[in-house]
């Protein structure tokens, strides 16, 4: 038996007999991908459904479906021909993500999002209560004109050559890359896409690309090349070929903020409220430069290379103020 | 189950007694008091699921209260989607990535598929967009603000302030540049305040009960969080030395030298701390040339970064 309870089971089972009769014949995995349960779990659902019905419980009072090999359709299903509405969350949920989409320019088509919302608020039935969630996309503000561009490369399946600031190595760099399309995530908009040079997958910051070129090739990412669906960390510093390094550290409170912000293998909290922290980066320039920007809110606890380095790009930076 | 089926099928109100007699799954009850619990709980799922439950007479002679479900009501009314409309939401339903909000999207799309409207939840995009929600305050604080009740936490202002106890009445959570901020009624300080979630600290505490908080008419909970979160204007302009050929992220961020210094750059000064934090980073790379303030600020961190590595301090060669 499972351990789920009648929260979870029961509104899937009033949507089940539906969503099958809709489906005469449907394979039982095709149903238990749908409604993201095991196929054993579905078959339980179904067995459960073949003892419901109505008053009387005689043949014909109870749901009744008919299986053919791995395949599914309902015979009788006692009433149950419509889903339930959608429930308070549930409409919210999706109009919110509508609303959020309508205003993150070339997202999607705004006309369409609006027509969809529309039809989702009146079949929904609009609930008096304001909606507790709220999205704002907002990007952040790029140069406007190779955004453009880029946005024109994806939707024409063109090849694109980028100029492109590497926030880990600082530094603007060219690069042709086939394009796969655009990820909205937390904030940031980023264009996946095959880099001909690293040959691999990689997502661009669309607010590091400073210009592009729109090639007179079409993009063709190779067959098997495959987006990571969502960026490794909110950083985007870290790629899968980077050479990994791995840091300890003590955050002092003011700089918690770099946990927060930065992907951390370990964090533990002291007492004082400072942390120790072990981050993993791919470039030692760019961690130097975090050590340098914290000064002594962060102490390099190993490895020492990372300490000296620090300390001689400081007293090289202080003998140019002219303050040592 | 049974009851749903049975009182849907049903346009007259049926009585407890009925329902104990006709449905099934009722019959293990042996007692009135077993039995009158087991139909308040059922009752009480379904209403928490959304079903609508009536309760109502027979006939004005009727001397107990009977229960049945209105399909109309309980029913998803007929919607097209064109296909067009289907792809916008699909690409809705996708935008979440936290359990709490991909767990509704996602029972949400299964209606309107069983429904008939298909929407195709793997429908390719050229743009996904997505919202993670990672913190655990998330879940009891959207449930606390679509019950109406005020919550306590404890919260940082900012990541150095000492940990305090909030008491808020919460209108919503806000995503805003991919972070998470509550907003509501702040009771202590009595006034509108957003609380980044990732700062909230140990327990969500609902008190009070549910349906007591009100949200002002008219209220826009993302401009509040704008308002809140978004960069001050700047108060000033920075002048930088950059050593030819490096220091690329502030060459690009700056503006270039009006005296026409291919290594000087322009920068909008917002936040003092976190410029000369960025500048410092650069070490000889980049030097302040103006305003004094961010020159001392940039010494003055580079100073502390010089004696700050007392672990390894041997190595680093500690202070001259």
């Amino acid at each position: 038996m499972s351990a789920e309870g009648v929260a979870e089971r029961l509104p899937r089972l009033l949507t089940l007999v539906p969503w099958l009769l809709a489906r005469p014949g449907v394979p039982v995995a095709e149903a238990a991908a749908e409604f993201g349960i095991t196929e054993a779990q579905l078959r339980r659902d179904l067995e459960l459904l073949w003892m419901c019905g109505l008053p009387g419980y005689g043949p014909g009072d109870l749901v009744d479906l008919s299986f053919e090999g791995d395949t599914i359709t309902v015979v009788y299903d006692a009433g149950l021909s419509r889903p339930l509405r959608l429930s308070g969350p549930e409409a919210a949920t999706l109009a919110v993500a509508l609303r959020a989409l309508a205003d993150a320019p070339g997202v999607a088509d705004t006309d369409a999002v609006y027509r969809a919302l529309a039809k989702i608020e009146e079949a929904s039935g609009r609930s008096e209560a304001p909606d507790t969630v709220a999205v704002g996309l907002g990007r952040s503000p790029g140069n406007a004109r190779a955004e453009a561009l880029v946005r024109d490369a994806v939707a024409r399946h063109r090849a694109l050559r980028l100029t492109y600031y590497s926030a880990s190595r600082d530094a603007v760099g060219r690069r042709d890359v086939d394009p796969m399309r655009l990820l909205l995530v937390d904030g940031s908009t980023y264009l996946e896409a095959w880099c001909r040079r690293a040959e691999g997958v990689r997502m661009f910051r669309l607010d590091r690309v400073d210009d592009a070129e729109v090639l007179d090739e079409p993009s063709h990412p190779p067959s098997d090349a495959v987006g990571r669906d969502v960026p490794a960390d909110a950083s985007g510093l870290l790629t899968p070929d980077d050479e990994q390094r791995l840091a300890a550290l003590r955050l002092a409170p003011e700089a918690r903020w770099v946990a927060e912000y930065y992907p951390m293998e370990d964090v533990v909290a002291d007492d004082d409220g400072s942390a120790r922290v072990q981050m993993r980066y791919g470039d030692r320039a760019w961690m130097v430069r975090l050590l340098l920007g914290l000064g002594d809110a962060v102490e390099v606890l190993w490895p020492a290379d990372l300490a000296v380095a620090r300390a001689e790009r400081a007293r090289e930076a202080l003998a140019a103020y002219g303050a040592l | 189950m049974n009851l749903v089926l049975a009182l849907l099928s049903t346009r007259q109100f049926l009585s407890a007694d009925r329902i104990r007699t006709t449905v099934a799954g009722y019959e293990d009850a042996t007692t009135d008091e077993a039995f009158y619990r087991m139909l308040e709980r059922d009752k009480a799922e379904l209403r928490e699921l959304g079903v609508p439950l009536e309760t109502g007479r027979q006939s004005v002679f009727d001397t107990v209260e009977g229960y049945r479900i209105a399909r109309g009501d309980y029913e998803l009314a007929a919607i097209d989607l064109a296909p067009d409309e289907a792809t916008a939401v699909a690409l809705a339903a996708r935008l979440w990535d936290s359990p709490q909000l991909a767990g509704a999207a996602r029972t949400a799309v299964t209606k309107l598929r069983a429904a008939g409207v298909e929407v195709d939840p793997t429908a390719a995009s050229e743009v996904q967009p997505r919202v993670r929600t990672t913190d655990p305050a998330f879940a009891p604080l959207l449930a606390a603000a679509r019950a109406g009740r005020a919550v306590t936490f404890h919260h940082r202002g900012h990541p150095a302030a000492p940990a305090r106890v909030r008491t808020v009445e919460p209108w919503g959570v806000v995503s805003y540049r991919g972070r998470w901020y509550l907003v509501g009624h702040d009771r202590d300080r009595e006034d509108v305040r957003c609380f980044r979630i990732s700062r909230i600290e140990g327990e969500v505490t609902p008190i009070g009960a549910r349906g007591t908080v009100t949200r002002p008419e008219g209220v826009d909970l993302v401009d509040l969080v704008a308002r809140s979160a978004g960069p001050p204007p700047p108060s000033g302009t920075a002048r930088v030395r950059l050593s030819p050929g490096r220091a690329a992220g502030l060459r690009r961020a700056g503006r270039p030298d009006p005296q026409g210094d291919p290594d000087v750059v322009e920068l909008d000064l917002a936040r003092l701390d976190a410029l000369a934090r960025w500048i410092a980073g650069y070490g000889p790379d980049a030097v302040v040339l103006e305003p004094p303030e961010l020159r001392e600020a940039v010494v003055v961190t580079l100073k502390a970064g010089l004696a700050a590595d007392h672990a390894v301090a041997g190595a680093a060669g500690g202070a001259p």
